[in-house]
């Protein structure tokens, strides 16, 4: 089983939900971004999401993009962040790592030559925002003859019969995107969630991750009610943008946001598990 | 008794023909178009597609189309001679399809009438658009004024600058003109912006994306509209002078206005086709808009095709000096066509652009915008290798007043 799949089974087998902060690589600089990645485990990541910069991110709001500019000044590409994963992985040989980012880097690098590279450097699962399964029938595939999990979007336009096919191809787990919108809205909306990861259970075994939107531990909390899985993106990748060079600073930040969204889900899950047996 | 020969498919059918099945039914040109978005916009997509198939179906609403066409935008533009400019160059014959006197300046109001019209059939209240030299943003204004429509325009900054006329015609008009501060400032930006929005509000908004970019069914949507250019031209030249061109040359920065006047000769295999990048500095510089002389193969703004971008696949600044050109991609079908070589892509640079506005301007009192003055830069380079018999004609497609104040500024001059 991979790294991703076991991490996330253990949780559900616990009742306890994840937490999967991202953040963009390379933002504000590239020998900054694995000490980030330390301390958001150590503030409680189930699971790291780790995007990479693109200079057209259009399913991103203004925060990340502004992350992904900083990064690529910085020069960052796809290479350099796979540089970073191997860092990461010297220390950190347990927590499950998702790429997140847009097709054209890794076409440019070629399918295979990528699948085969982020293996390598420690990379557990794959997400490309604009490829869909339509375009790329060879894409999961490739990902998964090369042991990584290729993680699918479904959004609150997806219907049912999509939802199935996309399942179909998933692995690793699903990423809901939890409004209309871009990342780093804020707009979300858990009385609708609740319904549409319903939607999406009744299609697949595989865990629902709620991305989009979370911002504040509240939020968290009550995405965790629902799902499986908590993203948690625009709020962090603030943080970074707020503490610029200064790198203790930004850290404390990503620490303080992440572990008061791990306390309110942890919360959440003690209730949820006590009503349970109650 | 003897065995017959297996029967061959399609035997001998030159690849060229192949284009009148494109795009497939996912909006492939060969191995360019398609469908690259986040997931929320596909079903958004799919129902674009079927509202935009069941239309051009329904006569009702082509005839609709057909007198708007008429009435509202002025068509049938005339082709027009220009006898000083080919005795200039010495050559071919040069003739012009004047795009420049549709309503509201260019080729851009054939497509979006037709969108608009859609926008109304499928009930959407709201319309959003891109834009880079604001012709299409204010061919897309007009539409929206037109049909009470909610309309917002997003435009690069850097291009809000060099437009500002276009952006106040656009404002005159009741649209919202977004600034895009994002990235280089430019169109793709724009787009980049108005794809987000989209996102945000895709159950009261219709995209009116404004040349055959994006993700399908755009690319082939766009070239039907724009495909009028090239069906009247191919009527007038037979009907003016019993034949058809030697050459057809238009400029290309999404594509849009060239793929509408190539369209309709494609299977006119005597005919030459020519598309013109934008040189801007020149090729060999790196500072330049010209995707298919100098890129390759990628993903952006919904669909494969030829990109400006780096060893990286992060996508390149262009330049060009005019805003309408400065775009890093190329609509997916022309892609198609140069692999197949059924048309020819070639780039004129900033300074041969201007010099072809200027003479233009003194020598047939047509002033081109700067985009459309890179078709008549090549046309004159073309005509002079070629006999005066022969017939070069030119998608004149739009007018420059909008670039007065880049024409003044690259003449270091200010208004
Ligand atoms: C007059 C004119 N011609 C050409 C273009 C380039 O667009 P396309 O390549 O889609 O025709 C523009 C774009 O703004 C334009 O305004």
């Amino acid at each position: 089983m991979s790294r991703l799949a076991s991490r996330l089974g253990a949780l559900r087998e616990q009742g306890r939900s994840a937490l999967i902060p991202y953040l963009t690589a390379g933002d504000p600089a590239p020998d900054a971004t694995a000490g980030f990645m330390h301390a958001l485990v150590e503030a409680g990541a189930d699971v790291l999401e780790v995007g990479v910069p693109f200079t057209d991110p259009m399913a991103d709001g203004p925060v990340i993009q502004g992350a992904c500019e900083r990064a690529l000044a910085a020069g960052m590409s796809l290479s350099g962040v796979l540089d970073i994963v191997t860092e990461f992985r010297q220390r950190d040989n347990e927590t499950p790592i998702v790429l997140m980012g847009y097709l054209n880097p890794v076409d440019r690098m070629g399918l295979d030559t990528f699948a085969e590279r982020a293996q390598k450097a420690g990379v557990d699962g794959v997400l490309i925002v604009d490829m869909t399964a339509e375009e790329a029938p060879d894409v999961v595939p490739t990902l998964e003859d090369a042991g990584l999990d290729a993680v699918c979007l479904i959004a609150p336009t997806t219907g049912d019969a999509r939802i199935e096919k996309i399942c179909a191809k998933a692995s690793g787990f699903i990423y809901y995107v939890s409004f209309k919108g871009v990342t780093g809205s804020a707009s979300l909306d858990v009385s609708s969630l609740a319904a549409s990861v319903e939607r999406i259970r009744a299609k697949t075994q595989l865990p629902v991750a709620v991305g989009f939107g979370v911002s504040t531990p509240e939020n968290a909390a009550d995405v965790s009610r629902v799902a499986d899985a908590v993203v948690v993106g625009s709020a962090l990748v603030r943080q970074i943008a707020e503490h610029g060079a200064d790198r203790d600073a930004t850290q404390a930040a990503l620490r303080d946001t992440l572990s008061a969204m791990r306390r309110a889900i942890d919360e959440q899950d003690n209730t949820q598990g006590e009503a349970r047996r109650a | 008794m003897n065995t017959p020969e297996p029967q061959q498919l399609d035997p001998g059918t030159p690849l060229v023909h192949a284009w009148r099945n494109m795009p497939d039914v996912r909006g492939h040109f060969g191995p360019y178009g398609g469908r690259f978005v986040a997931e929320t916009l596909m079903a958004p997509l799919d129902e674009l597609s079927e509202a935009y198939e069941a239309a051009r179906n329904d006569p009702a609403f082509m005839a609709a189309l057909d007198n708007d066409l008429a009435d509202y935008v002025g068509r049938p533009t005339p082709i027009y001679h220009a006898e000083r400019l080919s005795k200039k160059a010495g050559g071919a014959q040069i003739w012009f399809k004047r795009e420049d006197l549709n309503h509201t300046g260019a080729h851009k109001i054939n497509n979006t009438i037709g969108q608009a019209l859609l926008a109304a059939r499928m009930g959407k209240k709201r319309i959003i658009a891109e834009t880079g030299a604001g012709q299409h943003g204010v061919a897309t204004a007009t539409v929206a004024a037109r049909l009470g429509l909610e309309c917002v325009v997003f435009m690069g900054s850097e291009d809000m600058r060099r437009q500002a006329t276009n952006v106040y015609r656009m404002r005159l008009l009741g649209a919202e003109v977004r600034p895009v501060e994002s990235g280089s400032k430019t169109l793709k930006d724009a787009m980049n912006e108005a794809l987000r929005d989209w996102v945000a509000h895709v159950d009261d908004t219709f995209y009116i994306i404004g040349t055959v970019a994006g993700p399908h069914p755009y690319p082939a949507m766009v070239r039907d509209f724009q495909a009028v250019i090239g069906r009247e031209s191919r009527r007038q030249m037979l009907e003016r002078l019993d034949r058809l061109p030697d050459a057809v040359v238009a400029c290309v920065g999404g594509g849009s206005n060239a793929i509408g006047i190539f369209y309709p000769f494609l299977d006119d295999e005597d005919v030459q086709i020519y598309g013109v990048e934008a040189g801007g500095d020149g090729v060999a510089t790196g500072r330049h808009a010209a995707p298919l002389s100098a890129g390759r193969s990628g993903v952006l703004h919904g669909n494969r095709t030829y990109l400006m971008q780096d060893d990286n696949g992060q996508i390149s600044g262009t330049h060009s000096v005019s805003a309408g050109l400065d775009y890093p991609g190329v609509g997916p079908e022309h892609s198609w066509l140069k692999d197949i070589g059924r048309a020819h892509y070639v780039d004129i640079t900033d300074t041969e652009a201007l010099n072809a506005f200027h003479e233009c301007t003194r020598i047939e009192g047509i002033m081109p915008a700067l985009e459309s003055a890179h078709a008549v830069a090549y046309a004159q380079k073309l005509a002079a290798t070629m006999k005066p018999d022969q017939i070069v004609l030119v998608n004149m497609s739009g007018r420059g007043d909008k670039d007065m104040n880049s024409v003044a500024e690259a003449a270091g001059e200010s208004l």
